[in-house]
């Protein structure tokens, strides 16, 4: 049986109510994401870039889709207050699959331009174009995003405009019965411009399953500076199938930075593509796990010119019966000399049952190149622990106090100021085991 | 000589002690009272730092025999966190590095523990910052070793330094100091010991774990006790590190070799 016929019989039959939902350029790609669908094979758990991971599983309940658009009603500010408080941002909420502008959001925040995809379709045509340029729907994740997306969020960031407020985008959950979110962004950076955004995903209700359809398209331009940061913390009922795609130009400097604290099953795909001399490239992430947790990341970095540097770490810490997976390519191609590329994969099992699954790969195709990877599973120092435990520090808080050690190259390569101090605060709550305790927010995401 | 407290604060008797099913303590027996400097010599192997080990809870030894009393109270029976909270302070011959704690956090968890055990409020972050500026002074350690990580690209020196500095801000009953001499060059040795001995009160006891006299020279011991095959097989005054120093440990393992 192949989960992806329901989605296929669903669009079909709903196909007119879509179309009519969304703007053209959406509608556009449907067809060719269809076929692709029609034709697709779900790779088996175990196949060669689903090592941990059954997509069949994931996709397979019924979710509901929000195909008419059923308006969420209600107070936005009131239902959910952010994790990352106290830091001024452009916020916009996503209900679902629906964004709505929070108070402090301006459609033109120093020179950045926020709106939906209906929105930008009247205003922005010619910037929404980007739209489904660098989607693959020989994904099926993605295909099926592509199919049935009928809205999204562009961020363009004008050429040479700094913003000096970041952007933050709250995804979350709300709907009391079973649903599948389908969500889209799409962020220009323009020649010489710089900004920052920050996405957040929240569940609000621990029973009600959700499935949460994310594709992300960045277009980073000549020297253009550009950070993402991707911040979960969902529901043990939550799954997510996320994309993101990055394409950078000459001399830019892009950080993407994806972080789960909790959540349900995540497949998180990073394809960044290189194609510009001179680009800088941050890959990192963070992932602390426990009771059933499963954190499956894949990453590409294609190096399509030479000159370029990329740094890539992912580190896991798991606990209980929790599941990581990283597979992780960089590929450099015909004629990129003096690429600098370096990948990393640090992990903590910190119980018996915790499973990790890593697999790093370099694919070089030019002599003058620097390439390196580096990959460790192991558990917690112990002759750190005992040192510890001998100047008075019980054993559970040296523990917590290494694990958030374990981290702390990671959280520190955040650039934005305020959100490093904050997930110095949420990983150590995480640790604590009280981050669903969250004092600032009615949401009871988490454990 | 000076006042002497009746009790004994740590009374080892008989003690056994094996890793991996090899047993290294053989029954060692020693009484240390306040205000007593106490040191152990002994050849390679005969067992010096699995006495300490030992004494301050490592999970890898198995005690197989014996007991030990601090200040009347089981130790066996504690935690490692439980006994440095009674007072049991272990200067590390390799003192672990900790990347990603930074000294600050590490300090402040552990004062902070042992007054929640003593069912005190953490101190503030002021007083905190205070007592180590204090205590940093003691050993000349810089401010910028302190804001690091944990030993972390510390010198051998520094590292030893560390470990006399927080000594200091933990004000143990009873600290071991386990080869604090090893590495150390003479303008270190001296820094540190002068920071042993600045914080030596008749309260407080210390063990010198060493190979040699030269650290006697600056801290010096009331005993001095040989290690030999897991027990302790000569006891004296400080003359006898001298008579080791000349005439090496050759003579005291034919004699008991002997036996």
């Amino acid at each position: 049986m192949n989960a992806l016929k329901q989605y296929i019989d669903l669009f079909e039959d709903n196909r007119a109510a879509i179309d009519a939902g969304s703007p053209a350029v959406l509608n556009a790609h449907r067809d060719a994401a269809l076929n692709a669908l029609r034709q697709a094979q779900l790779p088996r758990k175990g196949s060669e870039d689903y090592e941990a991971t059954s997509l069949e599983d994931v996709l397979a309940p019924d979710y509901g889709v929000n195909v008419r658009r059923i308006a969420f009603s209600g107070d936005t500010t009131e239902s959910f207050r952010c994790d990352v408080p106290n830091m001024s941002t452009c916020l916009y909420t996503c209900f679902n699959d629906t964004i709505v502008a929070g108070p402090n959001a301006v459609r033109n925040a120093g020179g950045v331009i926020v709106e939906t995809f209906k929105e930008a379709a009247v205003n922005h045509p010619e910037v929404l174009a980007h739209y489904g340029s660098m989607a693959q729907l020989d994904d099926p994740t993605v295909a099926l995003n592509t199919m049935l997306a009928q809205d999204g969020l562009l961020v363009w960031v004008p050429r040479g405009v700094i913003a000096e407020r970041p952007i933050q985008l709250v995804n979350i959950f709300n709907s009391t019965q079973p649903l599948m979110a389908v969500r889209r962004v799409l962020v220009v950076v323009d020649d010489g411009a710089q900004a920052r955004m920050l996405v957040c995903d929240h569940s609000q209700s621990k029973e009600v399953s959700y499935l949460a359809s994310q594709v992300v398209e960045i277009v980073v331009g000549r020297d253009a500076t550009f950070d993402y940061y991707d911040l979960e913390e969902s529901s043990p009922r939550t799954h997510r199938l996320s994309t993101i795609y990055a394409r950078q130009a000459q001399g830019s400097n892009l950080l993407i930075d994806g972080i789960t604290l909790t959540n349900g099953l995540t497949r998180n795909n990073y394809r960044i593509s290189v194609d510009g001399e001179h680009a800088l490239t941050t890959l990192l992430g963070m992932t602390i796990a426990g009771d059933q947790q499963h954190v499956d990341t894949h990453s590409l970095i294609s190096h399509n010119a030479g000159h370029c540097k990329s740094n890539e770490m992912f580190k896991y810490v798991l606990g209980d019966q929790a599941v990581g997976a990283f597979a992780g390519k960089i590929l450099i191609k015909e004629n990129c000399p003096r690429v600098e590329a370096y990948q990393g994969n640090r992990n903590l099992c910190a119980s018996s049952q915790a499973r990790m699954h890593t697999k790093p790969q370099l694919e070089i195709y030019t002599d003058d190149v620097k390439a390196s990877h580096g990959t460790t599973i192991g558990q917690l120092d112990q002759d750190a622990l005992y040192y510890m435990r001998t100047r008075g520090i019980g054993e559970a808080e040296a523990r917590r106090m290494l694990m958030q050690a374990f981290m702390s190259d990671v959280i520190d390569g955040v650039r934005l100021e305020m959100l490093r101090d904050r997930l110095y605060h949420l990983v150590e709550k995480r640790f604590n085991g009280t981050l669903a305790a969250c004092s600032t927010c009615a949401s009871a995401c988490g454990r | 000589m000076r006042h002497r407290a009746l009790l004994n604060m740590l009374e080892i008797k008989d003690l056994h002690a094996s890793i991996e099913g090899k047993e290294i303590l053989k029954g060692v027996n020693l009484s240390v009272r306040p205000g007593e400097v106490h040191a152990i010599m002994g050849p390679n192997g005969s067992g010096k730092s699995t006495l300490s080990n030992v004494l301050t809870g490592h999970p890898a030894y198995t005690v197989t025999g014996g007991e030990v009393s601090f200040y009347g109270k089981d130790l066996l029976a504690m935690s490692p966190e439980d006994r440095a909270h009674e007072g049991l302070f272990l200067s590390f011959q390799y003192p672990v590095e900790i990347p990603g704690v930074s000294m600050v956090n590490f300090m402040r968890a552990a004062i902070n523990e042992k007054r929640k055990y003593f069912g005190q409020e953490p101190l503030s972050a002021s007083d905190f910052l205070k007592l180590m500026r204090e205590k940093r002074a003691v050993v000349e350690l810089d401010n910028k070793l302190a804001s690091r990580a944990v030993n972390e690209g510390f010198s051998g020196g520094e590292k030893k330094r560390n470990e006399i500095f927080q000594m200091a801000m933990l004000e143990p009953r009873l600290s071991i100091l386990d080869e604090t001499d090893s590495g150390l060059d003479i303008d270190a040795l001296r820094i540190v010991a002068s920071g042993v001995n600045k914080l030596k009160s008749d309260d407080n006891a210390t063990i010198v774990i060493t190979h040699y006299q030269r650290l006697l020279d600056y801290i010096k011991p009331d005993f001095v006790h040989v290690l030999y095959k897991g027990r302790i097989v000569m006891s004296a005054g400080p003359e006898l590190a001298l008579e080791l120093e000349e005439k090496g440990y050759d003579w005291i393992k034919a004699q008991i070799d002997n036996q």
